[in-house]
C-alpha cells in the first residue's frame, strides 16, 4: 500500500519545518562569523552581510603574536593533540579490557565492569576538587600532560562498555576456531575480532574523540595559559570577553566545530547503534 | 588480516558476522584469570588512579575544612559541611532550578524527539539529507552551542531580537538574559535545541526494532495511524522512554558547560544549577570542603540513578553485564 498523498504532503512539511528550526541558529552564526563588526550591530539587522569578510578567519589562520586569533589557533592546537592523544591510548587499553570481559570469565568480572561502568557515569565535578589538589601537587596544572591523563580516565570506561557489548554480538566460534589454528589470544583479537570489529570500532573512536574534544569542566580548572588551554575554553573566554565582535566568536566556534561534526556526519548511521549500546552522554 | 577472518568462514564454516543470529548463550573458557588480569590492568591503571583515589579524598576532604588549595590548616569537622549545605539555602533554590530545568527540558525533548523519530522513520524523499541535519546538533561541540545562543539571544544584536522586531512581533529589542527566570527558559532551550536530535536517535533505534507486521494487523483490525501510535507504538518504546528518562536526569546533575557560557549563573545567581553551584562555592570562593561534600551528595544522587538505569538495561538487549 503506498501512503497518501496528504500523508506524504504532511510528513515532508513537517520535516521541512525541523530543518529549518535546527538550521537558521546555525546559519546565522555563519553569516555573523563573515558579517563585518558594522553590519553585526545594525539595525534594523542585515541578515545578509553587505561586505562579506573572511578576516577573521585569515586571522585565526595566520595570526601571530599574542592576539585572540592567534590564542585561538593555539587552543586548536592544544585541542588536537590532548584529543588525540587521548583516543589512541583509551583505544588502546579499551580495546584489550573490552575484549576481556566479553570473551574471558574470571573472578570479579561483573564487579570490575560495573566499577568502570559508574566511573564512566560519574560527573566530572565530583572530581574535580581532589585532581586539582592532585595536579597541583605533581606539577601537572597547565600542562598538555595533565589534561591527557584526565581525559583517558574518563573516556576509557565508556570505550571498554561499548566495545565489550560490541564484541559480545561476534561470533564466539570465530576466536574458538583462530585459537584452535595456533593463535594466541593477543593473536586472535588482533587478526580475528579486529578485522571483523572494524566498524563498531571506527564507530566508538569517533565518539572517543567527540568526548574529549567536548570537555570543558576539567580544561577550564586545570588549564589557565595558551600552553594547555582547549578549544572550548578559548571560545568560553572570548564569548565572555569579547561580546561586541560576535563574528571572532562565531567563527571560531565555526572551525571548532568542523571536526565533530564532519565525523558524526559520516558515522550517522553509528550513531543509532552506539546509542542503543549505552553510550549515551549529554 | 580480514583475509583470514574469510579463510575461517569458509574452512570452519563459521557463519560471518552479519548473517549470525547473536549468540544469547557463550562457552567462556575456564582459565585462571592471568590472561584476563594482564588485559585489564592497562585499563584500571590509567581509570582507577585518576578515579578511585580522587573518589576517596573528595570523601575525606569532605569532613574537613579546606579553604585554599595550598592551606596549612584544615580542621577536622566532622559531618559540619553536609549540615551546611542542608541549611544552605542557595543549594535548595540550585536543586529547585536543576528539578525544573530537567523537568521542562526532558519533557520537551521527549516529545519533540519522538516526533523527530517518527519522521525520521518515515518514507522520505532526501531523508539522508534529513537525517545529517538533526544530527548537527548533537555533534556541536556543547561550548559552541551556549556561545552560539549568548548570540542569539543578545540584547544588543541578537539575531531572535533582529528576527522578532523585524516581524513586528517585539516593538523593541528585549534582554532575554536579563531576568532570572526567563534566563533559566533560554537554558532550556539551547538545551533542548542541542538534546533533541539525541533522544530522536535513541528512540528512532527503538522504533527500528519494533516488527513491521504488527502494524499490518492493526490496520486489518482497523486502527487508523493515530490510533496504532496510542496503543502500539508508545507502549513499545516504553522501555527507551523510560531510558532517556534516567540518563537525561543523571546528565541534569551535570549541567554546567552550557550554564557557564551562556548565562555565567546569573543574572543574580538566578540560573546556578547544582553542578555550577559545586563549582562555584569550590573554586570562586575556595571552598574545597563544602564543595566536596556537595560533589558527595551529587555523587550518591547519580549512584542511585545509575542503578535504576543498570536494571532498565539489563531488563533490556542483551549486554556483557
Amino acid at each position: 500500500m503506498t501512503p497518501s498523498l496528504r500523508y506524504r504532503v504532511f510528513i515532508h512539511a513537517s520535516a521541512l519545518l525541523v530543518s529549518v528550526v535546527i538550521l537558521a541558529p546555525f546559519a546565522w552564526m555563519v553569516l555573523a562569523s563573515v558579517s563585518t563588526p558594522g553590519d553585526l550591530i545594525a539595525r534594523p539587522y542585515h541578515w545578509w552581510p553587505q561586505d562579506a569578510t573572511l578576516s577573521r578567519y585569515s586571522a585565526i589562520v595566520h595570526g601571530s603574536g599574542t592576539d585572540v586569533a592567534s590564542a585561538f589557533r593555539q587552543s586548536i592546537v592544544n585541542s588536537t593533540i590532548v584529543a588525540g592523544a587521548t583516543v589512541v591510548i583509551s583505544t588502546v587499553v579499551g580495546v584489550l579490557g573490552g575484549y576481556a570481559f566479553a570473551m574471558l570469565r574470571f573472578r570479579f568480572r561483573r564487579v570490575t565492569l560495573l566499577v568502570f561502568l559508574v566511573t564512566y557515569m560519574l560527573p566530572p565535578i565530583a572530581l574535580l576538587i581532589p585532581l586539582y589538589l592532585m595536579l597541583s601537587a605533581l606539577g601537572l596544572i597547565n600542562t598538555k600532560l595533565g589534561l591527557i591523563v584526565v581525559y583517558c580516565a574518563y573516556v576509557t570506561p565508556f570505550v571498554l562498555w561499548i566495545l565489550a557489548n560490541y564484541f559480545l554480538t561476534l561470533p564466539a566460534e570465530l576466536e574458538e576456531a583462530a585459537r584452535v589454528d595456533g593463535c594466541s589470544r593477543l593473536g586472535a583479537l588482533w587478526r580475528v575480532m579486529l578485522p571483523i570489529a572494524r566498524p563498531g570500532l571506527f564507530a566508538t573512536i569517533m565518539f572517543a574523540f567527540l568526548l574529549a574534544w567536548d570537555e570543558f569542566l576539567y580544561a577550564l580548572i586545570f588549564t589557565s595559559t595558551g600552553a594547555a588551554k582547549t578549544i572550548p575554553v578559548a571560545i568560553a573566554d572570548f564569548s565572555g570577553r569579547y561580546d561586541t565582535d560576535f563574528g571572532l566568536v562565531a567563527s571560531g566556534g565555526l572551525i571548532a566545530s568542523v571536526p565533530p561534526v564532519l565525523l558524526a556526519i559520516a558515522f550517522q548511521r553509528y550513531v543509532v547503534g552506539g546509542l542503543a549500546g549505552g553510550a549515551v552522554k549529554g | 588480516m580480514a583475509d583470514l577472518a574469510q579463510d575461517l568462514v569458509t574452512t570452519h564454516g563459521v557463519s560471518p558476522p552479519g548473517s549470525a543470529p547473536p549468540p544469547t548463550q557463550r562457552k567462556w573458557t575456564r582459565r585462571p584469570g592471568w590472561t584476563a588480569t594482564l588485559m585489564l590492568l592497562p585499563a584500571a591503571v590509567v581509570v582507577f588512579g585518576v578515579v578511585v583515589y580522587p573518589m576517596l579524598r573528595t570523601l575525606l576532604i569532605s569532613f574537613f575544612e579546606v579553604n585554599s588549595a595550598v592551606a596549612t590548616s584544615t580542621p577536622f569537622v566532622g559531618l559540619r559541611n553536609y549540615a551546611d549545605i542542608l541549611a544552605d539555602r542557595a543549594f535548595w533554590s540550585s536543586v529547585g532550578r536543576t528539578l525544573y530545568f530537567t523537568v521542562v527540558s526532558t519533557g520537551l525533548e521527549l516529545t519533540f524527539g519522538m516526533a523527530i523519530a517518527l519522521l525520521l522513520n518515515a518514507p522520505l524523499r532526501l531523508r539522508w539529507l534529513f537525517r545529517a541535519i538533526v544530527v548537527l546538533p548533537w555533534a556541536l561541540p556543547t561550548v559552541v552551542n551556549g556561545a552560539m545562543w549568548r548570540g542569539v539571544l543578545n540584547a544588543q544584536y541578537g539575531s531572535l531580537n533582529a528576527l522578532l522586531t523585524q516581524l513586528h512581533v517585539l516593538p523593541d529589542y528585549h534582554s532575554w538574559l536579563g531576568t532570572p527566570f526567563s534566563a533559566l527558559n533560554m537554558l532550556v532551550i539551547a538545551d533542548v535545541w542541542k538534546t533533541t536530535p539525541l533522544v530522536a536517535f535513541f528512540l528512532l533505534s527503538g522504533l527500528q526494532s519494533i516488527a513491521p507486521d504488527i502494524y499490518e494487523s492493526a490496520r486489518v483490525d482497523g486502527a487508523g495511524p493515530v490510533r496504532s501510535f496510542w496503543s502500539l507504538t508508545l507502549p513499545l518504546l516504553l522501555p527507551s522512554v523510560s531510558i532517556v528518562l534516567i540518563l537525561r536526569t543523571i546528565d541534569a546533575f551535570k549541567v554546567f558547560d552550557l550554564v557557564y557560557v551562556l548565562t555565567g549563573g546569573g543574572p543574580a545567581n538566578g540560573t546556578q544549577t547544582i553542578a555550577f553551584f559545586t563549582y562555584a562555592q569550590a573554586f570562586s570562593n575556595q571552598r574545597f570542603g563544602f564543595g566536596s561534600a556537595l560533589a558527595d551528595v551529587i555523587v550518591a544522587c547519580i549512584l542511585v540513578l545509575s542503578a535504576i538505569y543498570l536494571r532498565a538495561l539489563r531488563r533490556g538487549e542483551m549486554s556483557v553485564l
